[in-house]
């Protein structure tokens, strides 16, 4: 039998970046929280420190701070005709694991989303009719609006000490900055880094061919700052080592920077590391959460009650979490009923090399994880859809993330895989290639979903979840036109260009991005979605779920900025509305 | 136009006396073998590999790095090394590896579904492709002209040395992988010996700060390469020992 403990106000699922802001925010209120995190705790000094963290075989390579499948993965198949196997090595995303989550080892490319991706379904019908959704397409609106959201994404960006330069600001165009984003409220708290050569030459082509480059927004610190909580960060020193890395430097926005801090130590909150959330406990006559049970350090089950129980793993991990507990009605993709696990989706990558030929020193070692420049000509509904049969967009970007070798060393596609001419090849490339990413949104469909695997199991017994997933057609030609504009670019640039397009199924084995998105989506009634605006679960009004698993699709832009922000709304909303009168939030 | 290095970029480059030994100090040959070594050098001890396995592997990675007028090749850099300590370690015996069954095949887009760690696909494949190449070639794979020993393994890439428990084509891309590890890794992995990898590409290793030198564009930045033991090194000389945080 579990160990049942004293109830408390709150338990967190997962102390990553939406777990620590909302500990932080809630035990403001004055409410008792307990966070429970499955992972080792780690901080940046001693765990993320220099030199040692600047080991690309052991963190890059073998993924030294990710989630271990032996612990946990999922299966996977391109159709609902295949039979789902495990993801045995990680590739394609990379999961976190541990104190700070994802958030530690991201990049720290920090967007927001534009004000037609909230209302996308409406928004598309009006401007195009029905007719552009293609068949299969179960996109929705997101039961919010941009203008809703807004203040919190401005919250979010001066916890992280975000360095952009605005290119809206109140609905006036500013020079230098993206033009196409949504009015913002104010600038950003920080301006960019400098840029180093390869960004230039992108920036430079870009508006060679009429479009509108600016400085990527980034979590990377280019000057000593003091957060809205009163944690101090410090400026990046362009190691090259972010994705995939702890920062040494505190200066790569995370938890362990920007909340922990002022977080730990507080009376009224209590972290619990290596301890595994196996359920939410559900009533589900009274429709409530009434705590989570979890596997402690020592394997042993403990029982958790709390008054109120948020989801903040990573966003699939929540997803799975709901199934496990029976709570909520699975999708049934033959139907189309149901809900939790309904629009997986993720993002639809591609990109363009432009190989200089040694005419210049790229140094593309001398990089941040977010440190380049952008275009958002051909993002969402920037540009007009008609007649090219699809919706949604990318971003262009020309970064500099860092030049680690093992996995950073283009070559032409004409050359040999290994041998003497591969070697000439990395050694004539390496100094002087640069890269255009296709950062492409990911539009829900009927068949690409997740449930729970009926086969394979976790090392504790439970299901894995199963993942089914390909590209639908509708994303396929999105992610070509896109290239067909960063080959413009790329031409622009001076050298010779090579696209990798979207071509061939979703595989698992290739390192795309680990923004894993949908499955228990927000929007405007029960019948579509697991959560109301308010991340609010439709069928617990005290269970909460945080993360990138509500969005209804995946526009083309990373996906923290707006984790961020929501969690920010959802606390904001729990604590001056919520508290005082339990409740749905919405009525259904 | 190529910006020239300050003086100050240069005395930041200094660099280490293991980064500029001249490339003759160390042996390009076999393993086992003494060429280039010194005397009193202590006899190579593998702690994975038999010798025959280790003989056959490093004549392996060889050809798919192999040595040239500048830049010596896989077996050279201490590839075979690498791979020895990879397999022998946790990484090897299936580290991260999901490992539960059932096992079946998959499709491409699936990954790996076989149900061996690292270290019992090397084991297993190593003699297999031997045994192939001994019966097709008519000798082992060492005495092999380089041409033919490219040949083989460019049908070991294609699958179409077929071993009798594992597929050539799941075996080569391992070793292929791994062999560009260990060619461009920090060289405390026992690969990428004297920087040989890091030398070739112009990587100045993973310890730097280079903010200040972001906008001095088309910089050539020729500092030598240091590992992570040297930036250790300088490390420690320059900080004391940070103080844990709560």
């Amino acid at each position: 039998m579990a160990r049942r403990l004293p109830e408390v106000d709150v338990v967190l699922v997962g102390m990553g970046w939406t777990g620590a802001l909302l500990a932080k925010e809630l035990t403001d209120a004055g409410l008792r929280v307990v966070g429970l995190e499955r992972g080792v705790p780690r901080q940046t000094v001693p765990d993320f420190q220099t030199p040692t963290m600047h080991d690309e075989l052991r963190y890059a390579v073998r993924h030294g701070l990710m989630l271990d499948p032996a612990t946990e993965t999922l299966t996977f198949r391109n159709f609902t005709g295949q039979t789902a196997l495990p993801i045995r090595q990680l590739g394609s995303f990379l999961p976190g694991a541990g104190l700070g989550g994802a958030g530690v080892h991201w990049n720290g490319q920090t967007w927001r989303f534009h004000a037609s991706d909230f209302n996308l379904r409406t928004h598309t019908e009006q401007r195009y009719g029905r007719d552009i959704i293609q068949e299969g397409l179960t996109i929705q609106d997101w039961g919010l609006s941009y203008d809703e959201l807004e203040p919190y994404y401005d919250r979010f960006e001066k916890i992280c000490g975000i360095g952009g330069k605005a290119g809206n600001l109140r609905g006036v165009i500013q020079p230098g900055g993206d033009p196409f984003e949504a009015p913002r409220s104010s600038e950003y708290p920080l301006p960019p880094m400098p840029m180093p050569l390869g960004p230039t030459l992108f920036a430079q082509a870009a508006e060679q061919v009429g479009a509108h480059p600016f400085p990527l927004p980034s979590a990377n610190l280019s000057r000593p700052y003091t957060n809205s909580y009163g944690c101090h960060l410090q400026p990046c020193n362009a190691c090259g080592f972010c994705e995939r890395f702890g920062c040494e430097h505190f200066a790569k926005s995370s938890p362990q920077v920007c909340v922990l801090p002022v977080l730990m130590g507080r009376e009224n909150f209590e972290l619990r590391t290596r301890s595994t959330v196996t359920r939410v406990n559900y009533d589900s006559t009274a429709k409530r959460a009434t705590g989570v049970t979890y596997i402690d350090a020592m394997g042993q089950e403990v029982e958790q009650p709390a008054g109120i129980v948020a989801l903040c793993a990573f966003s699939y991990h929540n997803v799975r979490l709901l199934l496990l507990s029976g709570i909520g009605q699975p999708y049934d993709p033959a139907s189309g009923e149901g809900v939790v696990g309904k629009n997986y989706t993720y993002q639809t990558m591609a990109g363009v090399s432009v190989f200089l030929d040694g005419q210049k020193n790229i140094n593309p070692y001398m990089g941040a994880g977010a440190l380049g420049m952008a275009v958002n000509d051909w993002q969402g509904d920037v540009f007009d859809h008609s007649g090219l049969g699809f919706i949604g967009g990318a971003y262009l970007g020309g970064l500099q993330t860092g030049g680690r070798p093992i996995e950073y060393h283009p070559v032409p596609s004409d050359t040999p895989r290994w041998g003497g001419a591969w070697k000439q090849a990395v050694r004539q490339h390496y100094n002087s290639t640069l890269g255009i990413s296709v950062h492409g949104s990911s539009m829900p469909h009927r068949y690409n979903y997740l449930d729970l695997d009926p086969t394979y199991r976790d090392g504790l017994g439970q299901p894995l979840l199963r993942m089914t997933f390909d590209f639908p057609a509708n994303d396929r030609l999105m992610a070509d036109y896109l290239t067909d504009r960063a080959l413009e670019i790329g031409r622009a640039m001076g050298g010779r260009v090579e696209a990798s397009r979207r071509t061939g199924h979703y595989s698992i084995v290739p390192y795309q991005t680990t923004h894993n998105t949908g499955g228990a989506i927000m929007g405007a009634n029960p019948r579509e979605s697991v959560v109301n605006r308010y991340l609010q679960h439709w069928d617990a009004h005290n269970l909460f779920v945080m993360g990138a698993c509500v969005y209804p699709h995946n526009p083309g832009f990373n996906p923290t900025g707006t984790v961020g922000a929501l969690a920010l709304w959802a606390a904001r909303a729990i604590r001056e509305d919520y508290l005082a009168d339990p409740r749905p939030l919405v009525q259904a | 136009m190529t910006a020239d290095l300050t003086r100050r970029d240069l005395l930041a480059a200094g660099g280490t006396a293991a980064a500029s030994l001249p490339l003759a100090a160390h042996g390009q040959g076999m393993p086992g073998h003494a060429q280039g070594q010194a005397a009193q050098a202590p006899p190579r001890v593998w702690r994975f590999f038999n010798e025959a396995e280790a003989r056959l592997v490093t004549a392996m990675v060889d050809r798919l790095i192999p040595a040239d007028a500048e830049f010596t090749g896989a077996a050279g850099a201490g590839v075979p090394e690498y791979l020895d300590g990879q397999l022998a370690g946790a990484w090897g015996h299936g580290n991260r590896l999901y490992r539960l069954g059932p096992f079946q095949q998959g499709t491409p887009e699936q990954g790996y579904q076989l149900p061996f760690t690292p270290a019992e696909l090397y084991r297993l494949a190593l003699p297999a492709f031997a045994a192939w190449v001994r019966q097709g070639y008519g000798s082992g794979f060492e005495a092999l002209p380089g041409a033919l020993q490219d040949e083989a393994l460019s049908r070991a890439e294609t699958g179409e040395a077929g071993f009798e428990q594992v597929s050539s084509a799941v075996f080569f891309e391992t070793l292929l992988a791994n062999t560009v590890e260990g060619f461009l890794s920090d060289p405390m992995y026992g690969g990428n010996r004297d920087f040989v990898g890091w030398r070739m590409v112009g990587f100045p290793g993973p310890y730097a700060g280079y903010v200040d030198l972001l906008e001095r564009h088309d910089l050539r930045f020729t500092r030598a390469p240091r590992g992570i033991a040297e930036a250790m090194q300088e490390h420690a000389a320059h900080h004391r020992a940070p103080t844990p945080q709560r």
